[in-house]
């Protein structure tokens, strides 16, 4: 049987258009709060990614530092994330969710307990931020055997045979970084560079779903909308900090901007 | 685990970048494997390159002003009793601490890929300004990240790299120390690897840079060897070799030519920062038990939850003020090679008083660290027994930190 996330993209793919995948941090701002944005958004979006906050995130730029700040003050632990996407999994069924974060939390709850927690709360993917090929190569393993798709990352610095290495090794989904940034940051190359960058991947292996991420807005997401799924993160946790500092309701706010970014694509 | 004999410890790793199967590595993100991966061919190169070690030995000698002296503290010796006190006094290295001679690997290694902007982080801000120096000397353009508390207690630091031109980012995220200044500093270069070289201002993050910072400080240990054997006539059979721990770069340089001597015979001992006396923080993560994490692309033993969040540290030295530790340490600890313990905020500031009272010497609160021990085991110690303390940092950007701790001018 092919996998959730396949059939997500295959629905978006019959509807003409990439799917659409966000990106939130688990218990930002609260526990409670994050599920609501989570399941709100969903009626949107075709994948959902929750990202398991960490402390020291070498990768994230400024907004999802943030949110993870936030999400980390306001007392979140793993074992409330993977109730949350537990909870999101009850009542969206068929809607694949991803987590995502960095390799150190996943280390101190061991592996191989943390992926029977990811199958026991019905998680479809991981994404690990500082876990890249080869070293990443037992994990994945691991994470295919449970059933999970292990989603390799991919940049514009990925030479040639690592590119056809990685693909090679992926399992249902690629994540192509736009360009050389930390997440949120403002799109420096310009989309018709990205979409080159993009078939050279896709045309490796078609089967492939593969989607691009960084730098991804309301003004940007039209332009990429050749590829077969498009990331947004650092600007629906933006919509999330704005809210809260103009105490204004997240869930509505956010579920807004996602709606208007799906709106662009179809 | 076992250490081998007759390999520099920094090339001790397995293929995947890990000493003793566990320690190091690199977790980095995609972007960052290429600029790595280039790194390593290029330092694989260079350091077998007649040229390159010929131009490194140069700016040692001539700009850094290799060797530091190695002298006895006769005063400091006679107050206490018991075992001889010597120092290493690396703090004469132009710029004032051990810092320099990773700076300027660095800066060589940055003008030989072409890269014409040089990024790197800083706690005490003696990377830094090393950094900010080596850059102007070699024409290269400078941004230093720095948390913002460090900002404010290593001023005279931050003036010298503002002075040599470079640019200081302040890093306002987390806990405002050298942990956020890192982690600013590779999101950084993540995002400008293209152009730009990173130097990691320690023995720590990524494989290659644990190598590069202490393939570079390893000159501590070979003058010291030298200078042992000029002034013994041959190694002394009772030697500990005392040094601060933070990231462990000085640590690691001034030990790497002792490493395969047998314990008995010299004995290393690092000496990490405890915090003040009655906080519960602390960065000590080889002394005060911590279990394995990772921390900026490194496994080591960290300051860490449970949860695996890296803890806030403290400590008065904003050099030692870091969570993690260096890779080569933690497997120096397990094969019990090297022994690690801790001094407090209290004990360092009255090791320094001790040793500014007696000698005409200035550690800085890092060192003072190190002296901190030797103060505490030489008086139980024969008198054939030689300490010596690598007085690896001036006490000169510690100005204010004293003058408000110790009423000092």
């Amino acid at each position: 049987m092919s996998s959730l996330i396949n059939q997500a993209f295959q629905n978006a793919k019959n509807e003409n258009r990439p799917a659409l995948l966000t990106y939130t941090v688990a218990g930002d701002n609260t526990k409670k709060r994050s599920l609501e944005i989570l399941k709100s958004i969903s009626n949107y979006a075709d994948i959902c990614e929750l990202g398991f906050p960490h402390n020291t995130p070498i990768a994230d730029g400024g907004q999802i530092q943030t949110s993870a700040y936030r999400a980390i003050k306001n007392g979140i632990r793993i074992n409330d994330v993977f109730s949350i996407a537990k909870d999101f999994k009850s009542k969206r069924k068929n809607k694949p969710i991803i987590l995502m974060g960095y390799y150190n939390m996943i280390f101190q709850y061991n592996e191989n307990r943390f992926l029977e927690k990811c199958k026991k709360s019905k998680v479809d993917g991981l994404i690990v931020v500082d876990l890249p090929y080869p070293e990443n190569k037992s994990f994945a393993a691991k994470c295919k055997k449970k059933g999970i798709n292990f989603i390799q990352l991919v940049s514009p610095t990925t030479s040639e045979i690592r590119l056809r290495k990685i693909i090679k090794d992926s399992h249902d989904m690629i994540y192509y970084i736009s360009m050389l940034s930390t997440t949120g940051g403002k799109l420096k190359v310009s989309p018709k560079r990205i979409l080159e960058k993009y078939s050279k991947i896709k045309n490796q292996n078609k089967s492939k779903n593969v989607v691009i991420g960084f730098g991804i807005t309301e003004k940007t997401i039209k332009s990429l909308k050749k590829a077969d799924g498009l990331v947004v993160g650092s600007a629906i946790c933006k919509e999330i900090s704005n809210s809260i500092n103009k105490r204004q309701n997240t869930v509505t706010n956010v579920t807004n901007i996602v709606k208007r970014l799906k709106n662009k694509i179809t | 685990m076992k250490l081998k004999k007759r390999i520099p410890l920094i090339d001790q790793h397995n293929q995947h970048g890990f000493w003793g199967g566990k320690f190091g590595g690199s977790f980095i993100p995609e972007t960052l494997k290429k600029p790595v991966e280039d790194l390593t061919n290029e330092f694989k190169k260079l350091r077998k390159d007649k040229k390159f070690l010929k131009k490194r030995d140069h700016y040692f000698k001539n700009y850094i002003g290799a060797p530091t002296s190695f002298v006895k503290l006769d005063n400091l010796t006679n107050q206490l009793g018991g075992a001889q006190i010597w120092a290493k006094v690396v703090s004469e290295a132009n710029g004032g601490a051990h810092k320099i001679y990773n700076a300027t690997v660095h800066a060589l290694i940055c003008k030989a890929m072409g890269k014409k902007y040089i990024v790197g982080d800083t706690g005490a801000g003696y990377a830094g300004k090393m950094l900010s120096m080596a850059a102007k000397k070699f024409g290269l353009k400078c941004k230093i990240f720095m948390g913002a508390k460090d900002i404010k207690r290593q001023k005279p630091n931050c003036d010298a790299m503002r002075k040599n031109g470079a640019e200081i980012v302040p890093v306002y995220s987390g806990s405002q120390t050298l942990v956020d200044a890192v982690s600013e500093c590779m999101r950084y270069w993540v995002s400008n690897c293209d152009n730009t070289h990173m130097c990691v201002g320690s023995t720590v993050g990524p494989n290659i840079f644990v190598k590069i910072c202490g393939w570079s400080t390893a000159q501590i240990s070979r003058e010291l060897k030298v200078q042992l054997k000029s002034e013994f006539k041959k190694i002394p059979n009772k030697i500990k070799l005392i040094n601060c721990v933070g990231g462990g770069s000085s640590a690691y340089g001034f030990w790497s030519e002792f490493i395969d001597y047998d314990k008995k015979q010299i004995e290393l001992i690092g000496v990490e920062a405890g915090g003040p006396k009655k906080s519960k923080l602390h960065a000590a993560p080889l002394s005060r038990k911590t279990k394995i994490g990772i921390l900026h692309g490194a496994a080591s033993y960290v300051c860490q939850n449970k949860e695996g969040q890296i803890n806030e540290t403290e400590s008065i030295s904003a050099g030692l003020d870091y969570p993690g530790v260096s890779p080569m340490h933690c497997f120096l600890k397990d094969t019990k090679r090297a022994r690690y313990t801790y001094a407090t905020d209290e004990e360092a500031l009255k090791a320094h008083q001790m040793v500014t009272k007696f000698e005409n010497l200035n550690p800085s609160l890092e060192p003072s660290h190190a002296f901190a021990e030797a103060i505490k085991i030489a008086p139980k110690l024969s008198k054939d027994t030689i300490i010596i303390v690598n007085s690896c940092g001036d006490a000169k950007k510690d100005r204010d930190i004293l003058r408000e701790r110790l009423g000092k001018k």
